[in-house]
């Protein structure tokens, strides 16, 4: 399998590009180093045989992740902030890099002292994966075997959007999220706006429904969707919605909630919290990603959309 | 040595780099993209380990891969807050440095005029 040291080129990219992401003298510069990080590693990540991980971080580490830094760069910029360079001593220097250098290090070694053969609990997962109908091992894992972790995983990202949007002024909360975005109509980016959201809401869904067998999977189609509504947004196509409105709120509690109720059900019907009754692991599974995907793709584009800035002045027909 | 170790000891360069970047760059923006630089070593370093795993017909460990699409989610979540935190500290005071304000007795010398020159005119 392994084709050599060759076969590990994109890792010199992603060590440059990362190199770059931090040491390069000025923020754009090392943002655009960042975006390209993000890409590379992805192809890393094929390379590892994780191609669930590779569509995750090439959706929500390098896409949403930069998007919102270049973003964030450009609103810094634009309000003329010269960021305080507060002087960093070379001692400071110095002994940041002693301390980095030693934990590289010491990580370096512990990589060349890996046991062989390496010990994995994928039989396990292989000898059980069959009981629950789901033939992608990752899927089997996030919503059967460590399906907790999912649950918890999507309330982060729900409480992520509350923490963003307590930061918003007291005048303005409830209202309506980030400026109002203005594009050349006839322009390219409005164009694209138009073209590509039947095509990308089509792949968003796609992504999902494969997840159970393939590849792919709520938060990845997801993604999709959400940036899909972001296109339409930047492009001044459509208005975000102020955020105080109800049928929001109960989209983004929506899939959660469906997602405990079925735990609570797994203590009273099999004995512990999202444990699922023998032989309908499948059609619960179903019923989850079903639940969570529309609240998980709201909960992004609106973590995406920020806080809101403009007071909702009137409600929309 | 294969690949999986050479993106292992890539991953063990990439915490160190963004460790250092997270110390010493002074704008908050950066020290974002350095613990973001961190985030993506530590998750490069689990995902060798479950290349390593692999077993059983799979590509990989589909537990820490699983694990790995959570972090990667988790990792994004924090990311927004501290951008959100970030655009609402510069739209409060005007600034985006994590310095400490000086004391509230400090006066600083050189920009007040002697009060008498300032009468005259």
């Amino acid at each position: 399998m392994d084709a050599g040291i060759f076969s590990a080129a994109p890792a010199l990219l992603i060590l440059g590009l990362g190199a770059y992401a931090i040491f390069a003298r000025d923020v754009f510069p090392a943002l655009l180093g960042f975006v390209a990080y993000g890409l590379v590693l992805t192809l890393a990540w094929v390379q590892l045989g994780g191609i669930d991980v590779a569509l995750t971080e090439a959706a929500v580490g390098g896409g949403f992740t930069s998007l919102l830094l270049v973003r964030a760069a450009a609103r810094l910029r634009a309000s003329r902030v010269e960021s305080a360079q507060a002087h960093v001593g070379s001692l400071t220097r110095l002994g940041a890099t002693l301390g980095s250098g030693s934990v590289a290090l010491a990580l370096a070694v512990a990589v060349l002292a890996l046991p062989e053969p390496p010990l994995p609990p994928a039989p396990e997962v292989a000898a059980k994966l069959p009981s629950t109908d789901v033939a992608n091992p990752i899927t089997g894992v996030l919503l059967a075997f460590r399906a907790v972790d999912t649950l918890l995983e999507a309330i982060v990202l729900l409480l992520a959007l509350i923490g963003v949007w307590s930061l918003a002024p007291d005048r303005v909360w409830g209202g309506r999220p980030g400026p109002r975005y203005d594009a050349d109509p006839d322009g390219v980016l409005a164009f694209i706006a138009r073209v590509l959201p039947p095509i990308g809401i089509v792949v968003g869904i796609y992504v999902f429904w494969v997840g159970a067998d393939d590849p792919g999977g709520k938060f990845q189609g997801a993604t999709i969707v959400a940036a899909m509504w972001l296109l339409a947004l930047l492009a001044g196509l459509t208005d975000a919605p102020p955020v105080s409105r109800r049928v929001i709120r109960t989209l983004l509690v929506a899939g959660p909630l469906v997602f405990i109720a079925i735990g609570v059900l797994g203590v009273v019907r099999a004995g512990a919290f999202l444990a699922y009754p023998e032989g309908w692991s499948k059609p619960l599974i179903l019923v989850i990603e079903f639940a969570l995907m529309p609240s998980l793709a709201l909960t992004l584009a609106l973590v995406m959309a920020g806080p809101p800035e403009r007071v909702a002045d009137r409600e929309s027909p | 040595m294969n690949a999986i170790t050479v993106y292992g000891l890539t991953a063990a360069v990439l915490i160190g780099v963004g460790l250092y970047g997270f110390i010493v760059h002074p704008q908050p923006l950066r020290k974002i993209v350095a613990f973001n630089v961190v985030g993506s070593g530590v998750f490069l370093l689990f995902g060798v380990i479950a290349r390593r795993g692999a077993a059983a017909g799979f590509g990989g460990d589909p537990v820490p891969q699983a694990l790995l699409i959570t972090g990667i989610v988790v990792a994004f979540s924090a990311t927004a807050l501290a951008v959100t935190v970030l655009l609402r500290l510069q739209e409060e005071t005007g600034s985006t440095t994590l310095a400490s304000p000086p004391p509230p007795d400090f006066e600083p010398a050189p920009a007040t005029l002697p009060p008498a020159r300032n009468a005259d005119a």
